[in-house]
Order: structure tokens, then sequence, then C-alpha cells
């Protein structure tokens, strides 16, 4: 079957960081390079193309996503939040803030796509989302504590060869522990706790 | 990668209808495996039609108490819904052990389902493949296979199934639903994987196609009661070298029912009906759990370089059993 | 013309203080571009495309389909490209023939690059260069690495192939406890986060390169040499890198995207995929390494011979000098250290973190916990016991040993007095546990550098030298060491990296980059600090000084310069599952002066880090039917995740060098050495089973530490 040249681009608008980027794309192209290659939007990295390595680590709709495996054509109609969204103007968003204090990286590569899943990592534990080390899953149960295991398994989609992780977890931890602090000036709140825990 | 051109379905008769017959079309859901594979080139499709938008996006109680699991639900809403960690507690535990929370955040039940194998071979197309290019020779048989199939491979193909979700899903007798131009139908788990013999590319029973709708689980009391245990190479974030789902039901010492199924082991996730039937009305023991592995693994046909799945899996029966019946004692 | 000191009074201590990385802000809100960042008008998108034979020669390639294809520009390949000169001697020896692309029609292996594809945007590159026909005459190759091998040759790489002394085969008969085994480490690669990535363009009769490298100086030197330019009209710049680690330096992607870009007259940006790094970049030679160790009772050593076999390419040599780690560790009467090579049809391997020692280290300090086992002696007493009083080859004095310091240290931290020495015998429920140690050390040198430093008229100053901050921390290091200097506070000086235009430096490299820069950096920042204390003013366009440090360095008395380390190690082994897992690690490190505590103690973890990865994931297999890599991606190459890491600790103990102006020896590389073994010797102490071949996997763990998984029969 013949396939006309222009079925395979098309118009599209992405709503990136709450602004629209109207944009033509071929089909094939990633939201990563579209970001990248095409929107000058470079904080999102690039480290192995294939959902691999976690460094395109964007949010859709508020949920971490690789933006890899994601065709920009695909993402039209989502909110897609990057790195350059995550600062309020000046003001470093408490996970970046904690990279930087902790020095939760080394080259950086990693780093954007670290920081995204860290703040997802944070949302999705306060959701109760159990993970592969919770040892009981029964809602019963309750939501596990957010220990230095748990940060440890929810991290592990991002590798980072520098070997930055130990720092890297201290920056989740103590992120998340603002996170709770000012969840309880409103409400009342478990305590997160980012005890060691045996393997 | 080639050029392709792109739809997007919103509801499941114009997905299907969009598809049509064209064998050059393909669903896309997250979009973790597919388009993966196609930039590797191991999948050149011609179309995509967007399924991600249809409305299957839901978990529901049946009426005899099971669940069903529309297609398009992620794998991080499936694991992370109530209802599922109450009834289906290895469900739960087989989604969160796969891949990434990225991936998961993206990928959906029917996708899943779908995956492709993850053998070096199949995704390298500069290499021979008989699942990619049926006739070309399987070269993991005198090359690299250590974390290749023991149980029901052939001389043509000893890949295995990546999937973590299937390993449970085979455990509950889960139903697979789909749609087609000429009506819906339905696929028992145990019938929807083909066996591999010599046509490894062929891996499912859906007719051509056919657009997967949703995944029913059947009430199965049991369920409560189970586990899923994964080893792999890295502590998270890769496949599995062997893994098993469980479910026991313990009265008086003696096994009343239970399910069993392994991952990484065959190109399909392995119901092992051989150790269920040893175990049911035996005493809930280590003896007994040991000899229902090697019951079931005997069957085992070990390549040079994989023959400690075979021990493997036999020491992940008898924990897992032994932990689900001391859990029982309590 | 205003007049500026440095400061009413000395300010100092900038080193030696934690200080958050200068450029940290960047990188973690995103605003950090790396090489395929900047953005460039008219940019075109260059793919490569690699052979899928291991040997033979191009026949022909089928361009015209290509071509025609949306948006390909050119296809560049052995017929048609650029000729390149690749006689010289650059500042790391001749070089490697896998850079010089497209010059002749062999296939030395599998993944050499026989051409590239330019098109308007990547994806149009890409999908031009998978239907790009190549046509091969394939011949029978060899891609085999073992131990044993008939034609196996001695390699001299940057130390000697052979060193002997004494009668080791005597001495061996005549000890009263001997170790003999042999230890293998696999293919492994480098796997930086960024892939390498080279945007080359002409601008006004100057060759500009934006790449990600880990010398620019180095990168534009290699790059002249091979297209024969004046050495002047190249300028290569390299801000930030994500990561290198030994890998990136010249490759295929800067000469082919420097062709294109002069075939087309515009940019043209050549990224690897993260699969094509795994045959292009380089990647450390796996070794086969045969220990013998003679003791007498008291674990004396009489005897050591340390063998290594390496593998490298047919076209060219290079030397993972594994035997290289007993020249400086340990004496003995009879001494023998002898690297061999095999030439096979495979990529060239190239420096790894730790070339050498990493391997090395895993051999010899696993064959001296099995010799204090033999000996039922405590391992860091028995290392104490053979602490060398001299360089056990060169004979030279060590400018400082401070390796049991590092044990005495470690040991009290880690609780090591408590430790039962007898094996498999701790349990948590299904875990066994075990504890390891091993010893580290690497070379502490320095190597010429110039800098330029100038006090701006408005009382700030400016450094320029062309270093590479690969994640080492480099940029906020030389801040810090520029502030001492100019004794101002850091906030007063701004430092300028990653440019080949502010003149030779050494590269981040061999554990020397922060040491070899910051002596320049000092010589010119105190040469500036005692001109501006004349008070003569500062004109606008400010006073500079440059500093070249080559005869500085020439000065430099011979003696055995290195750091020392103590490697804990605490595993949790599953027999049932063979899954190990490092429950907690703890180095401590005799490096030189620290410069920045914050950003020294996280590449000493990310150096133990490489350690874990190494001793529990990292495995390259290559396909013997194929001759290429199975699995060449990093869901196939596993390196540790997250989860793989404990709460880990490295700390270090102070002793300046006496010989660096500001007593640094260089840290990038030792947190590797010595890791994996620590690590396998608490493997074996959790079960008893020595693992000497690595990566320690479920599978050998199942299988008792036999090298072959598996028991089975080959399938009819």
């Amino acid at each position: 079957m013949a396939t006309a040249p222009s079925s395979t681009y098309s118009a599209i608008t992405l709503n990136i960081n709450g602004e629209k980027y109207p944009l033509s794309v071929d089909h094939r192209t990633t939201l990563l390079d579209a970001l990248r290659e095409r929107l000058d939007l470079t904080g999102t990295k690039k480290g192995c193309d294939q959902g691999q390595c976690g460094a395109c680590t964007v949010l859709l709709d508020g949920r971490r996503a690789v933006a890899c495996l994601q065709l920009a054509v695909a993402a039209e109609g989502r909110e897609i939040t990057t790195i350059e969204g995550m600062a309020e103007g000046e003001q470093l968003h408490p996970v970046q803030q904690a990279f930087l204090d902790l020095d939760g990286y080394q080259c950086g590569y990693c780093t954007p796509g670290q920081i995204c899943s860290a703040v997802a990592v944070i949302e999705e534990h306060a959701a109760g989302w159990p993970s592969a080390v919770t040892d009981d899953v029964r809602p019963e149960a309750g939501p596990p504590p957010l220990t230095a295991d748990e940060i440890r398994e929810r991290m592990s989609g991002n590798l980072c060869r520098c070997g930055a992780y130990v720092s890297i977890v201290q920056a989740v931890a103590r992120a998340a522990a603002t996170r709770t602090e000012s969840a309880q000036d409103t409400e009342s709140t478990e305590t997160t706790e980012t005890t060691e825990t045996a393997a | 990668m080639r050029e392709f051109g792109y739809q997007r379905a919103h509801d499941v008769s114009g997905a299907v209808a969009l598809l049509g017959a064209d064998p050059d079309a393909r669903f896309l859901g997250g979009g973790t495996n597919l388009v993966d594979l196609m930039k590797t080139g191991v999948e050149r499709p011609a179309r995509l039609v967007d399924v991600r938008e249809l409305p299957l996006g839901r978990i529901e109680s049946t009426d005899d108490g099971g669940l069903r699991i529309g297609a398009t639900v992620t794998n991080s809403d499936l694991a992370a819904h109530p209802e599922v960690r109450r009834r289906y507690p290895a469900l739960t535990q087989a989604v969160l052990a796969g891949a990434s929370g990225q991936l998961r955040n993206m990928a959906t039940v029917g996708g899943n389902l779908l995956q492709r194998t993850r053998c070096g071979y199949f995704a390298d197309v500069t290499k021979p493949c008989n699942k990619r290019v049926p006739g070309s020779g399987c070269p993991a048989i005198e090359g690299e296979h250590h974390n290749h199939a023991i149980l029901g491979a052939s001389g043509h193909c000893v890949a295995t199934h990546p999937s973590d979700m299937g390993v449970a899903l085979a455990a509950f007798d889960a139903v697979v639903s789909y749609e087609t131009a000429d009506g819906s139908g339905e696929l028992p788990f145990a019938e929807f994987y083909l066996p591999v013999g010599d046509t490894p590319h062929l891996e499912t029973a859906l007719p051509p196609g056919a657009l997967i709708t949703g995944v029913t689980l059947p009430p199965a009391p049991v369920a409560a009661r189970s586990r899923y245990r994964k080893v792999r190479e890295r502590a998270s974030y890769a496949f599995a070298i062997g893994s098993i789902a469980a479910a026991l039901d313990v009265r008086d010492g003696v096994v009343r029912e239970v399910r069993l199924a392994f991952g990484a082991v065959a190109s399909r996730p392995w119901r092992a009906r051989t150790a269920e039937l040893a175990l049911t009305g035996a005493p809930a023991d280590a003896e007994t759990f040991a000899a229902a592995a090697d019951a079931e693994l005997a069957a085992a046909e070990p390549l040079p370089h994989n023959g400690y799945k075979v021990t493997l899996m036999r020491n992940l029966v008898v924990a897992e059993l032994t932990r689900l019946a001391e859990e029982a004692a309590r | 013309m205003t007049t500026a000191t440095t400061g009413t009074k000395a300010v100092k201590g900038a080193v030696g203080t934690a200080h958050t990385r200068l450029e940290g802000r960047d990188k973690v809100t995103g605003a950090a571009r790396y090489a395929a960042e900047i953005p460039f008008a008219e940019l075109a998108h260059g793919w490569l495309v690699l052979s899928t034979v291991a040997r033979g020669r191009v026949r022909s390639l089928d361009t015209a389909p290509v071509l025609g294809m949306p948006g390909v520009l050119s296809v560049l390949h052995h017929e048609n490209a650029p000729r390149l000169d690749t006689d010289y001697v650059g500042m790391l020896g001749a070089p490697d023939p896998t850079a010089a692309v497209f010059q002749h029609d062999r296939v030395p292996h599998l993944g050499w690059p026989v051409a590239l594809v330019v098109a308007e945007t990547s994806e149009q590159a890409r999908e031009a260069a998978e239907a790009l026909l190549v046509h091969y005459e394939e011949e029978p190759h060899d891609v085999a690495f073992s131990a044993g091998r008939p034609d196996a040759y001695e390699a001299a790489g940057f130390g000697p192939a052979v060193t002997e002394k004494g009668d080791l085969e005597a001495e061996l008969a005549a000890s009263a406890v001997v170790v003999d085994e042999e230890y293998t480490t696999p293919e492994e690669h480098h796997n930086s986060m960024e892939p390498h990535a080279a945007t080359a363009l002409w601008d006004g009769g100057r060759l500009e390169v934006v790449d990600s490298n880990q010398g620019t100086t180095w990168v534009a030197s290699e790059l002249a040499n091979m297209f024969s330019l004046d050495p002047g009209s190249v300028r290569v710049r390299s801000e930030h890198v994500g990561g290198g680690f030994g890998s990136k330096g010249l490759r295929a992607h800067q000469v082919a995207a420097v062709m294109a870009a002069t075939v087309l007259q515009r940019p043209v940006r050549v990224v690897m995929t993260r699969r094509q790094t795994f045959s292009l970049a380089g990647y450390r030679s796996p070794t086969a390494q045969r220990i013998r160790l003679g003791a007498d009772a008291g674990g004396r050593l009489r005897a050591l011979d340390h063998d290594s076999l390496n593998l490298t390419s047919t076209v060219h040599e290079f030397v993972e000098g594994s035997a290289g780690v007993a020249r400086t560790m340990y004496d003995a009467d009879a001494h023998r250290t002898a690297t061999r090579l095999v030439r096979l049809d495979v990529p060239t391997p190239t420096f790894m973190r730790a070339p050498g020692e990493a391997p090395g280290s895993f051999a010899l300090e696993s064959a001296l916990d099995e010799l204090a086992e033999k000996c039922g002696i405590d391992p860091i007493e028995l290392r104490a016991r053979n602490k060398p009083e001299r360089g056990p080859v060169s004979g030279l004095p060590f400018s400082s040993h401070h390796l049991l310091d590092c044990f005495r240290e470690g040991a009290r931290r880690f609780g090591w007095a408590d430790r039962d020495p007898r094996p498999g015998l701790r349990r948590d429920g299904r875990w066994l546990l075990g504890t390891g140690t091993a010893a580290a050390h690497f070379g502490a040198g320095a190597a010429p550098s110039t800098a330029a430093v100038t006090a701006e008229a408005d009382g700030t100053f400016t450094v320029r030298i062309s270093a590479a901050d690969i994640g080492t921390g480099a940029r906020t290091a030389l801040t810090l060491v520029a502030a001492d200097a100019l004794e101002v506070t850091p906030d007063r000086v701004r430092v300028r990296i990653g440019d080949s235009d502010f003149g030779p430096a050494f590269i981040a490299g061999g554990s020397m980059g922060t040491r070899s820069w910051a002596w320049a950096v000092t010589a010119a920042a105190t040469e500036l600090r005692e001109r501006l204390a004349l008070n003569t003013g500062i004109p606008p366009e400010g006073i500079t000084i440059r500093s070249d440090t080559t005869a500085a360095i020439g000065a430099l008395a011979q003696k055995e310069r290195h750091s020392f380390g103590a490697q804990f190690a605490e595993v949790a082994v599953d027999p049932t599952t063979g899954e190990v897992r490092v429950r907690r690690m703890l180095g401590i490190f005799a490096a030189g002066r620290i410069v920045n505590p914050l950003t020294a103690r996280s590449q000493f973890l990310g150096g133990m880090i490489w350690g874990i990865s190494m001793a529990l994931h990292e495995e390259a297999v290559r396909d013997r039917a194929s001759g290429g890599l199975y699995g060449a991606d990093l869901a196939g190459y596993h390196v540790a995740a997250h989860a793989d890491i404990p709460a880990i600790e490295a700390d270090w103990v102070g002793e300046p060098d006496p010989d660096d102006p500001v007593g640094i020896k260089g840290i990038g590389e030792i947190g590797i050495v010595g890791a994996a073994a620590a690590i396998a010797n608490a493997v074996w102490h959790a079960t008893g089973v020595r693992h000497r071949n690595l990566p320690i996997r479920p599978d050998r763990v199942l299988l008792g530490g036999t090298a072959e998984a598996g028991t089975g029969a080959p399938r009819a």
C-alpha cells in the first residue's frame, strides 16, 4: 500500500511546562528528539534512546515517563513537564536544591532525569503506591515508609554511571521530608522515615 | 526507522477498522516495546494506530468476584489498584518487579501480553533469528544462552518470554478478551501463547488484526495469599533469570489449593500444572514442595549454560511455598 | 585605571573546604549544555554505518538509492572520503586507526565504521543509514579470548612487558604456603551516560568542533594532525562532559563530523547511539591472570608471579597493564610480572577507569586473601608484613606510603577486629553474610600544562585553562585552588575551561587532571598575586599571567609516587538463588590533599560503586559466531542501579604530597581499585566459595564459583 508522504508528518501542538508549542513533526520523531532538536529544550538528556537508562525522564500528565519511547505525535494533548519546568522562577524545586546541596550528581548528564523521577517518586509514595521492596502490598498494610531501600528501588530506573547514588538517595529523602513537613502544616501526615534496612 | 502513518483511535471498533487487514500496521499502546523495536529495526510498521486513549482504562469487579482489567490500564495503575493488591497481591508484586517506574507508567496491560522476547539475537537485526526471520537459524543454541529457556523450547528457538505480569496472570487463570472486525472473542491464558515448535515467529493465538480489549481474572480466594519472587542479575531494573508466582491454601498441614507459575524459563509464562497436581492434597512441607518442583522440572531440557535454572527454580518453589505455608500457619 | 590588589588581608582556606559545584545550578535546572545541545543554523545530522561482519573487505556500497531518500545530503565512505594522515605520534602515542574512518576497504572487526550518512534531520539520517546496503567480502574471524592462546605475545604498554628478579620456581618450591590460581575479568565498557557527540563546522577559515571529550587541546591536536591542518586553525570546545572514564578521546564521530562539514561546508553533528558506543568508544580488555604466590609460614612473600593475558585489535596495540599492580604493591625474593597480548578481530580496547589496576587488583588482592586464609593470618596483617620498603621493581623510594594508616582507620570504623575469619558461619534469614578487605593504590602523577590567570579591572579574576570537567568537579576545585593562590575568596574567581584556545593542558585522565591543572593555575596565580602586590594598578584589559609547568614537573625527583587505600565490604549471599548484595562498604584513602571534600567524597564513592558494578554486574559477552557483542545495550550490559548500592562510605587520611604545590595526588581512579576484590573476598567469607571469575553472577554462585554456568547437554 503506497503511503502519501504527507501522511507521515503531522501538525501538532505540544503542551510543555504550561506553554503551547505548535510544530510539524515527522511521526518518527520521539518526544525526546522533539524537545532536544526542535524546541531547544535540551535539559532532557539522551542516554540510551531505548528506555534503558532513564536520562530522558519527563512527566506526562504528572507521571514520570521516558521521552525516548514516547512518540511526539502521540504526546499531543498531554501535559508535559521537563526539567526546565521544575523551578518556580529563581526558586529551585526542593529536589533540585537537595541535589545541589548534597552533591547528588557528578557529570550531571543523568541529573535532569533523576530529578524528574525523584519528583514523581515522592508523589507516587504520597499516593500510597507500593514498590517491589514493599513487604506487604495489601492495602490493609498501609503505605510503606519511604525508607532508603524504598527510594533506591523506586529510583532504579535512573542509571548514574558516575555512581552518585549515595548522595542522590540522601537528596530524595531530604526533599521528601520537606514535602511531608509542608504537608503537615495543613494536614496530619505520617512522618517520612529514611532509616536503613538490611538487604 | 522508516516513515509511517499515525492515527489515533477513540473507540474499539474504530481502532479495529483503522488497522484493518494491513499486515504492516500495528497498534500502539504505551510504546515501551514497540517503539524500541522500531528503533532497532526489528519492527518496521508502515502505520500505527494509537489505542492508548481507548475507553479501556478501567479495573472493575465482575459479578462473580473476579476482576476485569481494561487493556489500556497502565502497569502502574494495575499494581496500585486496591482490589488487585487485596485479591491478587502476587499480580501487584509481579508488575512492580518489572521494568522501572517510568516504563510502568507508560506500559499497558494489552501491550505487556504482546511484548517480544529480550533475546539479544532477536533484538539485533544483523544476526540470524528464527523468531524474527523464519528459517534463518537460532544462534543462541550454540552461542550465548545463559538466560534462555529450559522448558517448552525447541531446536528452532530457545527464547524466553520477558513478562513478569504474565507469570501472575498465568497462575490466576486469566482470560484475554479481544475484538476483531468480525466481533469479540476470548482466549484462556493457557491457550493464548502458542507452542514454539518450528514456528517461533507465531507467538499468540490472537486472530489477525485482533485488538486486546482486556484481561479477566476469575475469582480465586487462594490468590489472596500469593507472592511473586523474581531473581535477576542486578537488584532492580533487569529482566528475570527466574521468577515464580505462587499461591497457597493450607488447611491442617495439607495443601488444599495451590497455584504455581514460572517466569524466564520458557517462551511463555509457564504454568506449573504438574507441580500443582503433585502438591494438591499432599502435606505442606519442604519435602513435598521439592518433590513437586522436581516433577515439574523433569521436563526441563537445559542447554550447556543454563542448567542452573533448574536448581534456581527448584529452590524458588521450595522457598516461596515454605514462606506461604508459614504465613498461613500464623 | 583601577588599583587593586588581591586583598588587604590574605584570604586562604578555600582548598579543603566543602563547596557545591559552581555549575551545579545549571546541571539541576537543565541549563548546562552538553556537546549535542548547542544549536547551529543549517545543522545537518550524520549517522554512522557500522560493519555487520567481523573481518573482510567492503566490496561495494549501494549509495545511489540512499542518496535519493528524503533529506539525504551525502554518503561518505572509503571511496570518497577525504584522506587522512595517521603517520604521527600524538600525546598518547600513534593514533588508533579506528578513529581514522573511511581510509580503506578493510574491515577489522564487527562494528567498524564503513560509512556516514548525512541528512537534514536525524530521523532521515537514521533511516538512510539503516537502508544503506553494504556488500562485504567476508573472511573467517577469530574473537575467542581465553587463557593458553598459543599466539599470545609479551607486550609493553605504559610499563615494561616483563619484569623479573630471583629464581621464581626455586622460591615457590621452597615456600611453606603456595597459592596458584587463575582469575578472569570480562570485557567491560565505559558507558558514560552521555554518548559521544560532536558538531563540526568551518567558521572564518577555522575548524570548530563542539565535542564531548576529556581534553580539548588533545583532541584538537589529533584532528590537526589527521587533517593536516595548522594547529592554530582548529578549535575544540567541550564545556560540559557527561562522563568519560577514559573513552572520550579522538573517536570516529569527531573525524566523521569534520569530514562531512568539510565536504558539505555546513555544520554537521554526529552522535553515537548507545549501541554504537559498544564498538566505537573503546572498552576494557578481558583479562586472564595467573597469580602464583609463595610464602613462608608467617606469610612473608618469597615468590610472586603475576601474569596477565589481555587482548587487542588487529589494527592497534593497547595493553591493559594488569600485571603492573604487583610492581608497586608487594615485593618478594623472586618477583615476576608479565603482560601478554593476543590480537583478535575485535575493536581496540582503551583506557578505562584505573586501566590495569582495576582488573589487576582484583586478581592480586584476591590471591592475597587466599594466602591469608592458607597461612591463618588476618588479611590486613598479611599486607602489613609484606609492605615494601622500596619499589619492588624500580628500587626507588616511595614519596609516601600510608597504606597501613588506611587499613588501621578502616578496620576501626568497619569493626574489623571482631571478625571471625572462618567462612560460611553468619546467617541473616536466607542470607549468608561475610566481610572482606583489599588494598588499593594508584599512581600519583602530574603532566605539563599551561594556564592563564587575569586580574580584571573590576577586582575579579579569570582563569583560563583547557581543563575538562567530566564530572570530577575540576571547575570548582580549580576555583578553590586559584582563590587560595590569589589569596582571595572563591566568589571573585571565574574559571573557564573546555576550550583548546586556552592553550595546552593535560587531559582529564590518569587521575592527573586536577593535579596537573592546579599546578599550572597555582603558578600563574601566585605570580599574578606577587605582581599585584606591587600596586601598579590594573589596566582596563586586565593583567594576565601565563604559566607553563613543563620545567617544574620535569625537575621532580624520581620516586615511587602513589595514592593508597583500604577497601572494606560486607556482602549478603542467598545460596538458594545466587543473589549477592553489598550491604556495607567503606573505603579509606591516602590520596594527597583533598581540594573539595564534598566532590572528592562523591568521586571516591563513584569509584567504589564502579567496583561493586565490576564485581557483580558488568560483562560484555562476545558472540563467537558473529564476532559481535550479544546484547550491546544498557539492558544487556548491566551497570549497578540504585538498588544495588547501599549507604557506602568513603573517607581519607590527610597526607598532602610534599612535592606538589597544592599537595594534591589525584583521586579519580583509586576508588575502584581493590573494590571488586574486597567484595569477592567477602563472598568467600560468606559462603566459603572463592569466585575467581567476574562478575559474580547468580548462576556462578549457584554453581559454586566454577567458570562455566550450566550442566546440560547441547540441544539436538
